[in-house]
């Protein structure tokens, strides 16, 4: 707990920088990676960050030594010859999306590879601080780093906010953009440099393996919370703030551990949490939902059910003779017949069902929708008697009152649907 | 040059696994599943893991069982994030795959003082080793390199299961539907390919590391889809590749000094590039025909 103290109230000015450092590289990564997952390019973060290891080594071994500005130079370059290679094989050959960036990621990341055993068996002693370059270790942040790292996370974040419209045109409508005449191309150009830009400054923190989840992961789980841009925004750098502040403090307190896969871990976690609780979108929600509209649906085919067997005159129906009607899920049918009885639109006496007068509204109003639906589509979309049965099946549990309204008056209060049933109103009798 | 038993174990070990990798990547790449296998390749590590924990050696069938297992965790993963949750594909990928990595690199670190296992060996891999890695038999004879029996093993299962898939697979790769609509399970055919790349990424990742794996599932096909778009010279050009790999590679790190698998995707990335660039240039020389193009494209 005192270790919790001792990191959260920063008295330690160390720890402060490291804390700033990783929220705003996390804000800017979060920011443009949204972008990118809006885009449907999520894999090119990946593909950049496996593709900046050479770069960082080459800058390693022109400067002899962990220079934040080589580094940052080298990893740049690679990027930017990755991203460009990505989009020239695009253009000049065949293969599909995935294979380019597969391959380009996996090529990068071996010749980095040959690299650093070069410089493993340089025997150069600053050699140890390269490693974190792969794992990512967010305590190593030094103040003169944050300044370098910190800066151009700013500048990510800054130049995003101020051209977004040119950027949102880029993700949702770039022919719409040229139409208009803005530089789409130099836009592109733009949004590139962001990204790799974004991956450069991550890599000390989190890692070039596992970069990638710091631009995909946010812009993913804050999705599902929000349609609007602005919101989306926020609140994929507010995930992503979160989670870089857990996987700092975790390294923090147990020094072996690399911050990386910590934050990517705190990360999905929220990501989880978002794709199972989300209202509307979750998984959950998504799951009640359904089930709320199965169990109405059962409920308004018993009530048509009891309706149809009254309208053919064939008198009182037991409980029996509708179980056995419904019976591949008879579970469900006690269940919603016990509904029906307890929200009064059926009786039920010695097992024999029948209406209260709610329930046999309620009943002639689907019946109604029912009928209506199938005399709309036969009478206006020309569709044959025997083919609108199964739309009107779907409508019926969810025309509003006022389609309703709509269709009685285009359809001029109908007597009879195009099967040669009546249409049952409130007041006429069966 | 005299011959050299241990160059040659080294380049034939390591011809035997790209063309395994090949093989399973010809049909990876023509699913437009390329990046699934990087991702399940990154995804098994929480399984290899798990398997030395448990078995204590890293010769154990756990660490097989635990990487296979976690390979198929990872499709399923991605597929339940795609379908259920409705997150579009490649994020999906990319989602799974960083958490999984990122839940491996964790336990080795927790584990760390039980498991004779760091996370540099598990990415880089050093084939550089194999000659020393012996099978030794309770008689105490040695057997030769372990791994290579490995490879070889691997190559068997690989090269009999596309045998005996080829035409399912082949159906399936290039139309699903079609593949479906005539009976065929394409849901199993899917997941036995996806065993199959697990398989083949944990029996190769102590020689070429798990990351490299990838550069060999992917960068041969892709380099020979340049070149040919009919699929049984599609799949020899992918072999070969492996072996010309495998050889220059070998030599070339001899010559600088450094990761003998870094060097084949090296050698690998710069023929891809090359034919690229090569199929570009040709057909404004003259030489042979321009690259098919979509008319509806343009």
């Amino acid at each position: 707990m005192s270790d919790f103290a001792y990191f959260f109230t920063f008295q330690d000015s160390s720890i402060a920088f490291v804390v700033i450092g990783i929220t705003l590289l996390g804000i800017g990564s979060a920011y443009v990676g949204t972008y990118s997952f809006l885009d449907k390019k999520a894999l090119l973060g990946d593909a950049i960050s496996h593709a900046v290891l050479p770069g960082i080594c080459l800058g390693f071994m022109l400067a002899g030594e962990k220079n934040p500005l080589y580094i940052v130079t080298g990893a740049f370059l690679s990027g930017a010859l990755a991203t460009f290679l990505t989009s020239w094989l695009k253009s000049k050959t065949r293969l599909s999306d995935d294979a380019i960036i597969a391959s380009i990621l996996s090529i990068f990341f071996g010749f980095g590879v040959v690299l650093l055993t070069v410089i493993q068996k340089s025997g150069n002693p600053e050699m140890a601080g390269l490693n974190q370059f792969i794992f990512g270790n967010a305590i190593a942040i030094l103040e003169e780093d944050l300044y370098l790292y910190g800066g151009l996370a700013i500048l990510i974040i800054i130049t995003l906010s101020l051209f977004r419209k040119e950027f949102n045109m880029l993700v949702f409508n770039p022919d719409f953009g040229s139409a208009l005449g803005y530089p789409m191309t130099s836009i592109r150009l733009v949004f590139n440099v962001l990204m790799i830009l974004s991956v450069v400054i991550g890599i000390q923190a989190i890692g070039v393996v596992l970069m990638a989840a710091l631009l995909i992961t946010p812009g993913a789980a804050a999705r599902f919370w929000t349609n609007k841009l602005g919101p989306l925004l926020i609140l994929a750098g507010t995930f992503s703030a979160i989670s870089g502040i857990i996987g700092t403090y975790i390294s923090f307190v147990i020094p072996q551990m690399p911050t990386g896969p910590w934050v990517v871990v705190s990360l999905s976690l929220l990501a989880l949490i978002s794709f199972l609780l989300a209202p509307k979108t979750g998984v959950l929600s998504r799951y009640l939902a359904r089930r709320k509209y199965l169990k109405s649906t059962l409920r308004d085919h018993l009530l048509k059910f009891i309706f149809h067997a009254q309208e053919e005159g064939k008198g009182d129906l037991t409980i029996e003779e509708i179980y056995g009607s419904f019976s591949h899920k008879k579970q469900e049918t006690r269940r919603a017949i016990n509904n029906l009885k307890h929200s009064g639109l059926v009786t039920m006496n010695q097992n024999i069902i029948n209406f209260t007068s709610a329930g046999k509204s309620e009943a002639k109003r689907i019946v109604r929708l029912h009928r209506l639906w199938e005399l709309y589509l036969n009478e206006y979309m020309n569709i044959a008697p025997d083919h609108v049965h199964d739309s009107a099946e779907k409508l019926e549990h969810i025309l509003t009152p006022e389609l309703e309204e709509l269709l009685e008056s285009r359809l001029n209060y109908p007597k009879l649907d195009p099967h040669q049933e009546a249409i049952p109103r409130d007041n006429d009798e069966l | 040059m005299s011959f050299d038993q241990n160059a040659f174990l080294i380049i034939f070990t390591a011809s035997l696994i790209s063309i395994s990798c090949g093989l399973l990547g010809v049909f990876m790449m023509l699913r437009k599943m390329s990046m699934t296998g990087d991702a399940i390749s990154h995804a098994v590590l929480p399984g290899i893991v798990i398997g030395f924990f448990v078995s204590g050696s890293q010769r154990g069938l756990e660490v097989i069982i635990g990487a296979g297992i976690l390979g198929i965790i990872a499709t399923l993963i991605i597929n339940w994030l795609k379908t259920k949750a409705k997150v579009q594909l490649d994020a999906s990928i990319g989602i799974t795959f960083t958490l999984l990595f990122a839940i491996g690199i964790i336990l080795i670190n927790l584990l760390a003082y039980k498991v004779d296992l760091d996370q540099e060996c598990v990415l880089y891999g050093e084939i550089a080793y194999l000659p020393i890695d012996l099978w030794i038999t309770d008689a105490g004879f040695s057997m030769g390199p372990r791994i290579t029996y490995l490879a070889i093993l691997n190559l068997l299962l690989v090269s009999t299961f596309i045998f005996l898939l080829y035409k399912e697979l082949k159906l399936t790769s290039f139309d699903e539907s079609f593949g479906m609509v005539i009976g065929l399970p394409a849901g199993a055919i899917n997941l036995a390919l996806m065993s199959m790349v697990s398989y083949t990424t944990v029996s190769s990742f102590e020689a070429v590391g798990a990351i490299l794996v990838v550069a060999l599932l992917v960068v041969p096909p892709a380099t020979a889809f340049l070149w040919t778009k009919k699929l049984i010279p599609l799949i020899k050009l992918t072999c070969g590749l492996g072996i010309f790999i495998s050889i220059t590679g070998y030599y070339l790190a001899y010559l600088v000094d450094s990761s003998i698998a870094g060097m084949m995707v090296t050698v690998g990335g710069l023929l891809f590039l090359g034919s690229a660039f090569v199929q570009y240039v040709l057909p404004k020389l003259g030489v042979g025909t321009s690259l098919p193009v979509n008319p509806l494209e343009r």
